[in-house]
């Protein structure tokens, strides 16, 4: 208990609480709509596009959330574009993934700065962020919100009923192309936390649990939220602790978690 | 009694496919009217274009005198599929609140007048006892009972039914249309009702739309569904067979399988 109280004067760890509490509350959200829309995979390929633009930003000289955020929103503006039946289709996915990781691949090896960033990256440095990157976290949450807020009953509306949603004048396409470019800003908020490759903790595991067993909207959202939360700060609180991972702590907690809802599902 | 819908000329074609190629209809308000007719006959593009999710290639369509697009509010609609919430625990309540007003902006709270209006379809649509429960662990017939309660908020002029007996067991069945029967009966909306076997329906339907070779016609079930005027529309002979209170409508020679399995497959 002691070690806690030192470890929470540290400025780093403070640091890691508020931003890992900004990316899992936006992931949470967010991750929600991603959940019900069931557009999972392409919340899965935007993140790896992100690394295409962590990498280009590294060669290009730009901040990596520049580069991740860049090459995020217009794969997400071009997803939400295409149509329904392309975000859902597994082979159109595949390919755009595997093409920008091929890019990605191409930039780094031209890239010939320090090697460790690449790992960062890839897995995440929740304790190297800085203040100016919080203060820039901050504003792309609230804004994303925000602008979320102000859509999200269209969203959701069209999510749960599209053919009837389409009946009654909205545009899916609109929606969806709105919600796409949100999705590619929490999922580049996500990746500075946990790393491009587990971004899919934050934005799909605490969604899946809200939703696996909530009812109501705002019941589910709340639960998504407060699994997210929870698990952030119970992760980098064994990662202060262990000196392991705090990635790895947060991805093993969802997964408990996880386990543990699935279990009970069945059981009932 | 003033005109509800009214089709006239009608074509539709879909990607070099002429699906509708002359349709015209005049139905009155507060008529029940069922739709039937073999597969690819064009029923579901015809409910499209009515509730405005399809442009018609030529032809009009007027609903109360007005254009689809802006006659979606006296529309209530029950599209064929309603899938992709497998995964979640979204009640049927939930659901339904989503639809309720799910076009305006903001985010998803439900006010009180929405909460009542959702409880009177809900209790309307006899689907009140399990509203609560998860949508997905409902049975099929529990759940096209919610998928009506939807498509009667805010009280439709006209009912837009597109084969919602399908995959329904006949007890299921005959439970759906009695209640469709007891809105009719409560608020004198319009019924259209897609279906792919006329018998269950035999005594609450008013009018027969029947469609077959891109065209349809409309009039009482002696007058429509004769051996005369089916292959008519078909352009080759039919046989209307009569078995008690039933009735059957099949190819005259050759492939009467084939056709009948089209035409009655709900109760092979």
């Amino acid at each position: 208990m002691d070690s806690l109280v030192t470890y929470l004067g540290y400025d780093f760890v403070r640091h890691a609480l508020v931003a890992g509490t900004l990316a899992a509350v936006l992931g949470a959200v967010v991750g929600y709509f991603v959940v019900v829309r069931n557009v999972g995979f392409a919340a899965h390929a935007l993140s790896h596009i992100g690394f295409t633009g962590a990498a280009a930003a590294a060669l290009f000289g730009l901040g990596p959330l520049q580069g991740i955020l860049l090459f995020t929103v217009v794969a997400g503006l071009i997803m939400g574009a295409s149509g329904d039946r392309l975000q859902r289709s597994d082979m159109a996915i595949g390919m755009v993934l595997s093409v920008s990781l091929g890019l990605g691949t191409l930039f780094l090896s031209l890239y010939r700065g320090y090697a460790g960033q690449k790992l960062a990256i890839l897995f995440g440095d929740i304790f190297g962020v800085s203040q100016a990157q919080i203060v820039e976290m901050t504003i792309l949450s609230i804004l994303s919100l925000a602008a979320l807020a102000l859509f999200s009953r269209k969203l959701l509306f069209a999510s749960i009923q599209p053919h009837i949603a389409e009946a009654r004048g909205l545009s899916l396409t609109a929606l969806s192309l709105a919600f796409m470019a949100v999705l590619a800003v929490s999922v580049s908020l996500a990746s500075q936390i946990v790393g491009i490759l587990l971004v899919f903790t934050l934005v799909i595991a605490p969604a899946g649990i809200g939703l696996r067993l909530c009812h109501s909207f705002w019941w589910g959202i709340a639960t998504s939220v407060g699994v997210g939360v929870g698990a952030v700060w119970l992760g980098i609180m064994l990662g202060c602790v262990t000196d392991r991972p705090v990635t790895f702590w947060i991805s093993a907690l969802l997964f408990v978690v996880y386990m543990g809802v699935e279990g009970y599902k069945r059981l009932r | 009694m003033p005109t509800a819908l009214k089709i006239s000329g009608l074509r539709i074609t879909l990607g070099g496919n002429a699906i509708l190629t002359g349709v015209d209809a005049d139905i009155q308000a507060g008529e029940f009217v069922g739709i039937f007719g073999p597969n690819g006959a064009g029923k579901t593009t015809l409910v499209r274009a009515i509730v405005d999710t399809l442009r018609p290639t030529a032809g009009r369509i007027e609903i109360f005198g007005e254009p689809p697009g802006r006659a979606s509010r006296y529309i209530g609609y029950m599209p064929q599929s309603n899938s992709g919430l497998e995964l979640t625990a979204l009640s049927a309540r939930a659901i339904i609140e989503a639809v309720c007003e799910g076009e305006r902006w903001g985010l998803p709270w439900s006010t009180r007048r929405t909460r009542r209006e959702v409880e009177r379809v809900l209790q309307l649509a006899g689907a009140a006892a399990y509203a609560d429960r998860s949508f997905a662990q409902l049975s099929g017939g529990e759940r096209q009972r919610v998928m009506l309660a939807q498509a009667l908020l805010g009280e439709p002029k006209i009912l837009v039914l597109d084969e919602p007996l399908a995959s329904l067991d006949p007890r299921n069945q005959a439970l759906l249309i009695e209640v469709v029967a007891r809105v009719k009966e409560q608020t004198g909306a319009t019924i259209l009702f897609v279906a792919h076997d006329m018998n269950p329906l035999l005594h609450v339907m008013d009018r027969v739309l029947y469609m077959a070779g891109g065209g349809a016609i409309l009039g009482r079930l002696d007058e429509v569904v004769s051996s005369e005027s089916l292959s008519k529309l078909y352009g080759f002979p039919i046989e209307v067979v009569r078995a008690g209170e039933r009735v059957f409508v099949v190819s005259r020679d050759g492939n009467v399988a084939e056709l009948a399995c089209h035409e009655g497959h709900d109760h092979s």
